[in-house]
């Protein structure tokens, strides 16, 4: 690792997957479109590298280990598993994580329980890359953080990092783990840029990071809501208000020391989640702090999310859907309100 | 379909053994001493012997809900697979998969499967797995006539024929989907027309017949192995219990059962092992083993210990529970 440049998250992603595939020749690579047309060999055409472009050139770089599938997740993702069982190290790209559900079975009945259930004989070295995350009007189908739904499963792991560096080392942990890791690529931040170190290096799964310190209040996000805590921070800085922000960036497993020393620190917290507010990470981490943080609070938990709906198209709407760094600050007006 | 006699031998030990295997766990439970999910293999056993004499250790098998026979078939320690059922510490998982999670990655065997279909695409990314280290390996999934009826199946047969991948998909047509009659949900009478849809090999073998499931088999599993793709074998073929232990069987006609039991492939296979030359005597020898066989790992299995309570917690994560 040397200097470090500027790059977009589908850069560093794709930096990733690179430097995994030329250190390891067991890593192969495949979903749908992750090469595109530009596995043949007609003139003038380029690989589309999936829908966003993210694994543009791989396809060329490593012709045998990249492999365009037919739009058949639950096959490909079963295939993944039995590969990953038998000496291969699959990344598999999940076009977007609203598909979960006609690929689940592969990954609750077969990824996450094969090591237990062969007594530990088994090991799915498994990485699932997947968008999540509204704003962009993809509407009901295409928006959903549904990482909720893997994170409550024992035997997957689940990170969603928040800038492009995290991006680069953490799908490089996730690539060389020995269990199956759900790898979240939010929508919201895919095209923004940030410096990202040459060479390799890994960010370890199951540390947060602490992005900011303050004494106020601790503002927790993940993915896209971690640059919504920045900006509200900046906001509420404004009325003298001092605000930490942690991102989680591994869901499961997930750092509960570092939840709870912030939480010891400024004894307020209010937890900003891109997902929908039942049964999800927001609620689990609140769960949390009630039961091993009770002492420490000195105000109710807020959550800030997405509201209980699917996420609707029209723009305004989407908006009004999601969480914002106005419902941020807001959450944290009304929790110093309580007395 | 020649075989010498020590191969006669050895695929009839491996056949006794699976309807052994079965007859005594059917005991086990009718005596309360064993409880459990447990479908058992009688009737089927050409099948998976059948097809397994020709694999080598290394390759591998994905197998479904009705999974003894494959493992007995696959070289499972016996002894290992009833303390497993007996959910004890020496089990070969641990006691922590029971009957419809058996598996044993050392010998190949990728693990029994509690999803109807949920085999087939793993042994279609064992298969992938082999091809891309060139391992010259091949990977086979045994499925019931029910599994074609799943997506998986679909899109696993068409992946593996659009990618040349070495594996054979084994479908164990037994007429029955637990208890509703195969022609009520399949509107063909032979599911390896099915192969068809992805240009894919395919033949039907009479799976109460040990040499008809063993030519075929062999023939599909060398396509496999050199390189010139899957292929889906139907064998026809019945479950002599019924769908789980302690089924009533009300569903089905006794007729209907003593039609296929007249075709018993253990009585089929002695007959024509005794015409080779072997004599009677060899295999009530084998018999004989097979059944201080089994009262040796029942009796192991009892007497083993129990998992640790903290076994819960162990093997969630590579490194401990996280």
């Amino acid at each position: 690792m040397t200097r470090a440049r500027s790059l977009s998250f589908g850069q560093a992603i794709n930096e990733a997957i690179r430097i995994a595939m030329q250190t390891d020749p067991a890593v192969i690579l495949l979903g749908e479109d992750v090469v595109g047309g530009g596995a043949r060999t007609d003139e003038g055409v380029d690989e589309m590298g999936g829908v966003f472009g993210t694994t543009r050139g791989l396809g060329k770089a490593f012709p045998d280990r990249v492999l365009d599938t037919p739009i058949s997740e639950m096959g490909l993702m079963g295939a993944a598993v039995g590969a990953a069982a038998t000496g291969l190290r699959p990344v598999v790209e999940l076009m977007f994580i609203d598909f979960i559900g006609v690929c689940l079975d592969p990954l609750l009945n077969q990824a996450a329980k094969l090591r237990y259930m062969s007594g530990g004989k088994a090991r799915v070295p498994l990485t699932v890359r997947t968008i999540t995350g509204a704003g962009m009007q993809g509407a009901a189908q295409h928006s959903q953080s549904l990482y909720g739904i893997t994170a409550g499963i024992p035997g997957l792991k689940t990170v969603i990092p928040a800038t492009p560096h995290d991006a680069k080392g953490l799908l490089l942990a996730a690539i060389r783990d020995d269990d199956p890791v759900i790898f979240c690529e939010p929508k919201g931040l895919l095209f923004g840029s940030g410096d990202v170190p040459e060479g390799d290096y890994e960010v370890p799964i199951g540390k947060a990071r602490l992005v900011r310190e303050g004494t106020h209040v601790s503002l927790v996000g993940m993915g896209a809501t971690v640059p919504m805590c920045e900006q509200a921070a900046d906001e509420l800085a404004g009325d003298g208000i001092s605000a930490e922000v942690l991102d989680l960036r591994s869901l499961a497993p997930l750092d509960e020391e570092a939840l709870l020393a912030t939480l010891r620190k400024t004894g307020r917290i209010v937890i900003v989640d891109e997902a929908t507010p039942r049964c999800g990470i927001a609620s689990d981490v609140a769960a949390l702090c009630a039961d091993r943080g009770f002492g420490a609070l000195k105000a109710p938990v807020k959550l800030v999310t997405a509201q209980h709906a699917p996420v609707p198209f029209s723009k305004p709407l989407e908006l009004a859907h999601m969480p914002s760094p106005a419902k941020i600050v807001a959450a944290v007006r009304a929790q110093r309100a309580h007395r | 379909m020649q075989l010498t006699q020590p191969e006669l031998l050895d695929a009839y030990r491996h056949m006794r053994m699976i309807r052994a295997f079965e007859l005594k766990l059917e005991e086990l439970v009718a005596t309360g001493r064993l409880i459990g999910f447990l479908h058992l293999y009688v009737g089927q056993e050409a099948v998976a012997v059948g097809v397994c004499r020709w694999l080598r250790e290394t390759d591998v098998v994905a197998s479904s809900h009705r999974p003894h026979g494959h493992c007995i078939a696959k070289g499972l320690d016996v002894t290992a697979m009833m303390a497993e059922l007996y959910g004890r510490a020496t089990g070969c998982c641990k006691g922590k998969g029971g009957s419809m999670h058996l598996s044993d990655l050392d010998k190949g065997m990728l693990g029994a499967n509690g999803i109807v279909g949920a085999g087939i695409p793993l042994a279609t990314g064992a298969a992938l797995s082999a091809k891309l280290r060139r391992t010259g390996g091949v990977a086979v999934a045994f499925l019931g006539e029910g599994a074609t009826n799943t997506g998986a199946f679909h899109e696993s047969l068409n992946m593996a024929a659009n990618w040349t991948l070495p594996v054979v998909y084994v479908v164990e047509n037994n007429g029955w989907g637990e208890f509703t009659p195969a022609e009520h949900v399949l509107p063909v009478a032979d599911v390896a027309v099915r192969a068809g849809s992805y240009a894919m090999a395919s033949t039907i073998a009479d799976g109460m017949d040990f040499f008809d499931v063993a030519g075929k088999a062999r023939e599909a599993i060398e396509r496999a192995r050199t390189g010139r793709g899957p292929t889906l074998l139907e064998c026809k073929t019945y479950r002599f219990k019924g769908h789980f232990i302690g089924d009533s069987l009300a569903y089905r006609s006794k007729a209907e059962a003593e039609r296929w039991e007249r075709r018993d492939p253990l009585a089929r296979f002695e007959q024509r092992a005794l015409a080779a030359g072997v004599s009677a005597a060899q295999l009530r020898a084998i018999d004989a083993a097979i059944d201080d066989r089994l009262v040796t790992a029942v009796m192991a299995a009892e007497a083993a210990p129990l998992p640790e309570l903290a076994e819960v917690m162990r093997d969630v994560y590579a490194g401990g529970a996280a």
